[in-house]
């Protein structure tokens, strides 16, 4: 039968290699899902990896699809480390969004082009001050962080369902639920003409680089993270738990509020009841795929972009339909979750020995006497 | 999803290349038949599969909906006509769809991934399209648009729309007859001008049968949420209305009514099935016939742009499924009303009609033009409440 | 208007069974000290199992039976991930829900057309005449009082009985447990799949007798909320049931206002259910020695046997 062991000290090896395992074993079983689905595996795997990148607009793209998951999975992948559960990212995407689409609607054709920076300055200020509530509630009453940002996500919706219906509706717009469209002084500058790449990539990347800086050599960095790993060795060096739970909503708020306002200053224009793309669901996933490493994120962004954008192509070319995205994305976690065990345990195979040894050996060293419980 | 006739990649003007083309246009559309089957739910046909590309190759014509083709109301009503044309032109056109496209950024990806795929005429079933549709059609100036339900025009971007109030208000005749509590009840989706007109249409024709008749509304400020809508129906059943209809896409309001033993209507496609003891009739939305007209002039021309407003008239609209309960006298009087609407002879909104506060909207004798009918934003009287954040 | 009250208060009930069957179920999972994110992934699957096995065999009681069914497998891949294996509960409970989600809508394509036939409406021959009790208590649908009936008995189980005192063991401290001879690791997996069992059954509830369609992500977040709910019940089953019923109220509370014309934006009512909860997290955790007297001290911490 096949034991589970622990390995004593985490493995090396399997901590750089289980996230390309677990990717490499969700590609099989997508391959297999295609074939089951009555596609070709090739084809379909190669509407996932391959087209996204096959040209400049592909990777355009690809680059708008993956920046609001990168900025959001920077701030969770700090949150989590510090085991803060922040999951009510989408709220604060929503209410960063928000704010800038109110400083967005005030500019007109006149204004200078750095009211980009106060857009996403307002977003990410929004996103902090949602996140503050759920970092004031925990900290004050110990409500779970997890439900109470949860629970704001519905909250910040019917917000903003309220504002496009109601105070911010377009005049214009023959009452239909939307803001007027921003003026284009405020849309963030194009990277590469021909593509809807904006500057959001190369600030995401930047921040990535202060997120590794923050976390690996700073001591408020290294408060944090042993504050996730143990509390009472965090409290014994004397770091405050308090602290780490605002920095972590705080941060993780204003990545989230900072996206929402480059995704509606970027490639919408203005603000609508359907801005919210499940990026902060989304970003939990990018997180963990990359092992809340700064770095890591870089790349699981973009590994969920793809997903994303090979789900709707895999919609528009082949028939199939969108929830595979989904079902992928699940998968990826499932194999990840799997072969993130590999760092710490070994699976070997033990023949069936002939004693009666239901648990690990630890049990073997009890007295030999009948149950006394009736477990 | 999709299902894609064989394309034509080339345009093959000899018999010898149409023979050579023959066998991958085979195979794709057996995969591609493959792939329909599994997905199509089995109720309805796939469409229509002529036979391989003419010389001049196929106009491929591509649809975007906002929702699933199997959501038996808007979307699928849509469908239905696509299929429609597709039958219509058989191997003149190649018709595919895209569904569940959602009305914000990623729509963009999704519009252009079509054009790229060589599609010269597209519709944009859904009014949040309108900005993408917009900016593509700039782009795009070879590329033929047509948006449904929206006001923005260009040049190679039409828009045309259904006059679902005359459904509305049909339903609202039969509703006024057979309501025992005389409290109507409609779920309604987002305060736009359309739904605030169909709400007061139905409540028009209610009380073209019992004047003393009020009708209750409930915003669920999503077109389709099935659970939400039942919740919906079943608030306003808790508050005595027992006739309901719906400006929402599933057929959870009539389902609701069913079980709770009220009558409802069918809306956007025949939904009687759903509801065969409160089914009264369904207002559906028949896309054919303008899908048929569309197709035509891109085919054959013109095809010029404009704005497209069709109703009962035109065949776009009709209250369809008429239960076995309805008494002669109302199965007439609809019948009635729907001649003199095609002849143009009956108005729907005719003065004098008040609004909620008793002031004259619309004067004695005075009828509505499609101006006024498009900035209908205010409850006309026997509606109870206020609209949702009304400026 | 007493009338309409009975029917509101009738209406809450259905709309928080669901609610209150999941949250039962992510209960006993909690109290054996595994707390499994993925509720909405498992109802969602429960729901899908549930109403494409009535839409084949026109038998309510075998789509209850095929939900339960499917979230009980769902569970148990939790179960082997997070118990087994020891991955993070938390990270593999999402996990669950998004593949739940993904797999449901995927499965449930070709029934988004499909209505079940006839629904007759529930109701107990004499009592549910009585003037205001009738309509209010009376015209359920048989598992509604399964639900409430649910609760008791967890209730006098885990208070009251051997088996739910170990239970409550595992939850408190798995290694006194473990010391003691229990197998802890096997009660915790059928712990997670009684739960994930629940989690189905809720689900079938939503799709056959609910909302008799099929919708993908059908349960609008139903999932969360069980979960925020147990938290709010303090894990004891009787207070989750109350507070899944005060859910569903206020949810049918706030389209009843609108109504009757109530000059409030949808929007803002439409907020109330969850600005409720959080209210009332607040008001359960700032009592740090209630929360500590009730919350299992295990729960999403790994057990290791052989430690």
């Amino acid at each position: 039968m096949l034991r589970i062991e622990s390995r004593g000290a985490p493995s090396r090896l399997f901590a750089h290699a289980s996230p390309l395992i677990a990717v490499a074993v969700t590609l099989v079983l997508c391959g297999a899902l295609f074939v089951a689905l009555g596609h070709d595996p090739l084809r379909g795997l190669g509407l996932f990896f391959i087209e996204p990148f096959r040209s400049v607009r592909a990777l355009g793209e690809l680059a708008i699809k993956a920046t609001p998951l990168l900025l959001i999975g920077l701030g969770l992948a700090l949150s989590f480390r510090a085991n803060i559960w922040n999951i009510g990212a989408e709220g604060q995407f929503i209410i960063g969004a928000v704010c800038g689409g109110r400083v967005a609607l005030a500019a007109t054709e006149d204004t200078s082009g750095a009211v980009v920076v106060a857009i996403a300055i307002a977003g990410a200020l929004g996103g902090m001050a949602w996140a503050s509530v759920t970092a004031l509630l925990r900290d004050r009453f110990g409500a779970s962080e997890i439900l109470v940002s949860l629970m704001l996500v519905y909250v910040a919706e019917q917000l903003l369902g309220y504002l496009v219906f109601g105070p911010w509706r377009d005049p214009a717009g023959h009452n239909f639920p939307q803001t007027s469209l921003f003026a284009s002084t405020t849309a963030i500058p194009r990277l590469v003409a021909g593509s809807r790449a904006n500057l959001g990539l190369p600030l995401a990347l930047g921040l990535a680089g202060v997120f590794w800086v923050f976390l690996q050599r700073s001591h408020q960095g290294f408060a944090l993270e042993v504050g996730g790993l143990s509390r009472s060795a965090a409290r014994y060096a004397g770091f405050s738990s308090r602290a780490s739970i605002w920095i972590a909503c705080l941060v993780s708020g204003a990545m989230a509020g900072l996206a929402g306002a480059i995704e509606v200053a970027g490639p919408v224009g203005q603000l609508t009841p359907h801005i919210s793309m499940g990026y902060g669901f989304a970003a939990i996933i990018v997180a963990f795929v990359a092992r809340l490493s700064p770095v890591g994120v870089i790349f699981s962004s973009l590994l969920m972009s793809m997903f994303y954008i090979g789900g709707e192509l895999a919609q528009s070319r082949l028939g199939l339909p969108k929830s595979l995205t989904l079902v992928f994305q699940g998968l990826l976690l499932f194999a990840l979750l799997a072969c993130d065990t590999l760092i710490h345990h070994r699976v070997r195979w033990v023949p069936r020995q002939r004693s009666v040894t239901r648990e690990p050996a630890s049990r073997a060293k009890e007295p030999p006497e009948p149950e006394r419980s009736r477990g | 999803m999709v299902c894609l006739l064989p394309r034509a990649s080339r345009r093959p003007t000899q018999l010898a290349r149409r023979r050579s083309m023959f066998a991958p246009g085979l195979l794709s559309l057996a995969m591609l038949a493959g792939a329909c089957k599994k997905d199509e739910p089995a109720s309805y046909s796939t469409e229509s599969k002529g036979p391989a590309p003419v010389a001049k190759g196929p106009l491929k014509v591509a649809f975007t909906y906002v929702g699933p083709v199997g959501d038996a109301g808007w979307t699928f009503a849509h469908d239905r006509g696509r299929q429609a044309a597709a039958e219509k032109y058989g191997s003149r056109i190649a018709t595919s769809f895209v569904e569940s496209v959602p009305e914000s950024a990623d729509a963009e990806r999704v519009f252009r991934d079509l054009i790229d795929q060589g599609n010269q005429l597209i519709f944009g079933t859904t009014f949040g399209y309108m900005e993408t549709m917009l900016k593509l059609a700039r782009e795009f100036e070879d590329t033929r648009f047509e948006h449904a339900t929206g006001y923005k025009t260009a040049k190679n971007l039409r828009t045309y729309d259904s006059r679902t109030y005359e459904g509305a208000y049909l339903a609202g005749v039969v509703a006024g007859s057979m309501t025992k509590s005389n409290v109507l009840g409609v779920v309604a989706s987002i305060p736009i001008p359309e739904v605030i007109r169909n709400i007061d249409s139905f409540t028009l024709g209610a009380q073209s049968q019992k004047p003393e008749i009020t009708t209750k509304v409930v915003w669920i400020n999503r077109w389709f949420d099935p659970p939400k809508e039942g919740e919906a129906a079943q608030a306003l059943i808790n508050q005595g209305a027992d006739v309901l209809l719906q400006n929402t896409d599933s057929s959870a309001v009539l389902q609701t009514a069913e079980k709770a033993g009220k009558l409802a209507f069918g809306w956007d496609s025949d939904m009687s099935k759903f509801g065969p003891n409160a089914h009264l009739a369904s207002a559906i939305i028949n896309w054919a016939p303008y899908y048929e007209r569309a197709i035509g002039e891109a085919l054959d021309g013109p095809w010029t742009t404009g704005q497209t407003w069709w109703g009962v008239k035109e065949g776009a609209i009709d209250l369809v499924s008429l239960s076995d309960k309805l008494p002669p006298e109302i199965t007439a009087k609809v019948a009635e009303l729907k001649a003199g609407l095609q002849a143009g002879t009956f108005s729907i909104w005719k003065g004098p009609i008040a609004d909620q506060s008793g002031k004259a909207v619309l004067e004695a004798g005075a009828v509505a033009d499609d101006e006024y009918l498009h900035g209908i934003n205010f409850y006309i009287k026997g509606v109870e409440g206020t609209l949702p954040a009304s400026k | 208007m007493t009338g309409t009250l009975a029917l509101l208060f009738a209406s809450s009930i259905d709309a928080g069974t669901a609610v209150a069957l999941a949250c039962l179920g992510l209960l006993v999972n909690e109290r054996a000290g595994v707390i499994n994110l993925g509720a909405e992934g498992m109802m969602l699957v429960g729901a899908i199992a549930g109403f494409a096995t009535t839409v084949h065999t026109h038998d309510n009681l075998a789509g209850f039976a095929a939900g339960a069914l499917a979230g009980a497998a769902l569970a148990l891949c939790f179960g082997v991930l997070a118990i087994w294996l020891n991955t993070n509960q938390y990270a593999t409970g999402l996990a669950v829900s998004l593949f739940g989600m993904g797999v449901s809508a995927f499965v449930g394509v070709p029934y988004t057309q499909d209505s079940l036939g006839e629904r007759t409406a529930s109701a107990i021959p004499i009592l549910s005449d009585l003037p205001w009790l009738g309509p209010a208590l009376f015209r359920h649908h048989p598992l509604v009082y399964g639900a409430a009936l649910l609760a008791l008995g967890l209730h006098v189980w885990l208070f009251r009985a051997r088996t739910g005192l170990v239970l409550r063991a595992i939850g408190e401290s798995p290694e006194t447990a473990h010391a003691l001879g229990y197998p802890v690791q096997r009660i915790r997996f059928a712990c997670v799949a009684a739960g994930g069992a629940l989690c189905g059954l809720a689900g079938a509830y939503t799709s056959i007798i609910y909302t008799p369609l099929w919708v993908e992500g059908m349960t609008a977040g139903k999932g969360w909320i069980a979960l925020a709910l147990t938290t709010f019940a303090t894990w004891r089953p009787l207070r989750a049931l109350g507070g899944a019923y005060l859910f569903g109220g206020l949810t049918m509370l706030q389209l009843h206002l609108q109504g009757q014309g109530v000059n409030v934006p949808s929007q803002v009512l439409a907020m109330l259910p969850y600005v409720a909860t959080v209210l009332v997290l607040v008001l359960i955790s700032r009592n740090r020695g209630l929360l500590r007297a009730n919350m299992p001290a295990s729960i999403g911490k790994p057990f290791y046997p052989g430690a």
